[in-house]
């Protein structure tokens, strides 16, 4: 009889993964990430140690570290179930612009942190024309000032139109975010005003114009196990640059308020999953770690798969404090990834 | 002394802010802790700032707030 704790049989999934992905480089198919997240407790560390070393091999130790702000806050006209920022629901964010004084402001207190990418956010279905003026003027005034010298500016707006994605990347916006949220076939689940489709569309164009593709998602928004297999995989094939990982804060007001915040063990055990499944990818830290792993979580994150973090403050809600990551970071022997290394 | 508190902004001297207090290390406050209306938040990477359109801005410890 094979149980969880004999691991040693030719089809244990973690013995595939070595041979496939720590040696080959190749991600784990959806099936085998279901495997994975199917893991018992007893399995967690060995999980983790195996990412951890995918990660190390594929990425090597360097850590990606960003700082992320809101250009424009709340009042969006989309319905992602669990978002704050939506104007469907009865949230208690208020809409608000950030001003010029005020983006250059958020890049200096992120290029303090060694941090080598900014990324400028706003809440909408996709920019306007006095959005994409703001942040043409956000990128300018960034560039010219000499405290964040060299930062890489990122952006995400939502759903581009063509004519925006050649406008980002003429003014040199060197990465797009734009998360696919959550799996294909629960998407409309989560998000009734536009499509999965879309989503890719924007992701595909922006490929297409060169500037590198951000894409991740939530987990904990009543997924499945076997959904977030399948998440994974669809992830992988859109050979993003980076996936950013979040997990969900469950907001005021919105259709998700209630919901749980996904136990450390399971978050940790898809971080994991999900390196197995992106050998090659920057894996971020992002929204929701706190809550849901706590200081002790972080570190184990970090060793279990994850290369990239967001310091400090979110767009809506707070981080710990920056200095408490990067005092992780010495810690574990990690160093931040250089800004020339990146040029 | 606060009358209402920030996150869900209900008076502090009624009800259970528990839930809240758990919270507020990572929300900044959303509500004028003098009034109780809904403020006009900004976060920066480093910090937040939170302003109530009748009693200016509030700034600071937000786990001081509730
Ligand atoms: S499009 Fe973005 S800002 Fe708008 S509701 Fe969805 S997640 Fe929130
Ligand atoms: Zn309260
Ligand atoms: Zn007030």
């Amino acid at each position: 009889m094979t149980t969880s704790t004999e691991p040693s049989t030719a089809t244990d999934v973690l013995a595939a993964a070595r041979e496939q992905v720590l040696e080959r480089g190749e991600g784990l198919s959806q099936q085998q990430v279901f495997a994975v997240l199917q893991l018992g407790e007893d399995r967690l560390t060995e999980l983790l140690g195996l990412a951890h070393e995918v990660r190390m091999r594929w990425c090597g130790p360097e850590v990606e570290v960003e700082g992320i702000v809101s250009v424009k806050t709340g009042g969006c006209p989309e319905d992602c179930h669990f978002c704050s920022q939506s104007g469907r629901f009865e949230s208690p964010v208020r809409s608000v612009w950030l001003d010029i004084p005020g983006l250059v402001e958020a890049a200096k207190q992120t290029a303090a942190t060694g941090a080598t990418e900014f990324c400028i956010v706003a809440a909408v279905r996709g920019p306007d024309a006095r959005l994409m003026s703001q942040v043409r003027a956000g990128i300018e005034a960034i560039r010219a000032e000499p405290a964040t010298a060299g930062i890489n500016i990122a952006c995400s707006l939502g759903m581009l139109t063509q004519a925006q994605v050649d406008e980002l990347a003429a003014m040199g916006v060197h990465r797009y975010n734009h998360n696919l949220e959550t799996a294909r076939s629960h998407f409309g689940s989560v998000v009734t005003t536009h499509t999965w489709q879309e989503r890719a569309e924007t992701l595909r164009m922006v490929r297409e114009a060169g500037m590198e593709v951000c894409c991740g998602g939530i987990m904990g928004m009543g997924e499945t196990v076997e959904q977030r297999a399948e998440f994974a995989v669809q992830l992988a094939a859109l050979e993003p640059d980076e996936v950013p990982m979040n997990f969900l804060i469950p907001q005021p007001g919105t259709p998700y308020e209630d919901y749980d915040v996904l136990a450390g063990p399971e978050a940790l055990r898809t971080v994991a999953a999900f390196r197995l499944a992106l050998p090659r990818t920057v894996l971020r830290f992002a929204g929701g770690r706190e809550l849901t792993l706590g200081d002790l979580g972080a570190e184990q994150g970090m060793l279990g798969g994850i290369n990239a973090i967001i310091v400090g403050n979110y767009l809506t809600n707070l981080g710990r404090p920056a200095q408490a990551d990067l005092d992780m970071l010495t810690e574990l022997h990690m160093p931040i990834k250089a800004l020339n290394e990146t040029l | 002394m606060d009358t209402y508190c920030v996150r869900c902004g209900a008076p502090t001297g009624e009800g259970d802010h528990a839930a809240c207090r758990a919270r507020v290390a990572y929300d900044p406050p959303r509500y004028c802790p003098g009034c109780a209306r809904r403020m006009v938040v900004q976060v920066s990477p480093s910090g937040w700032s939170a302003r109530c359109s009748a009693h200016g801005e509030v700034a600071g410890n937000a786990q001081e707030l509730v």
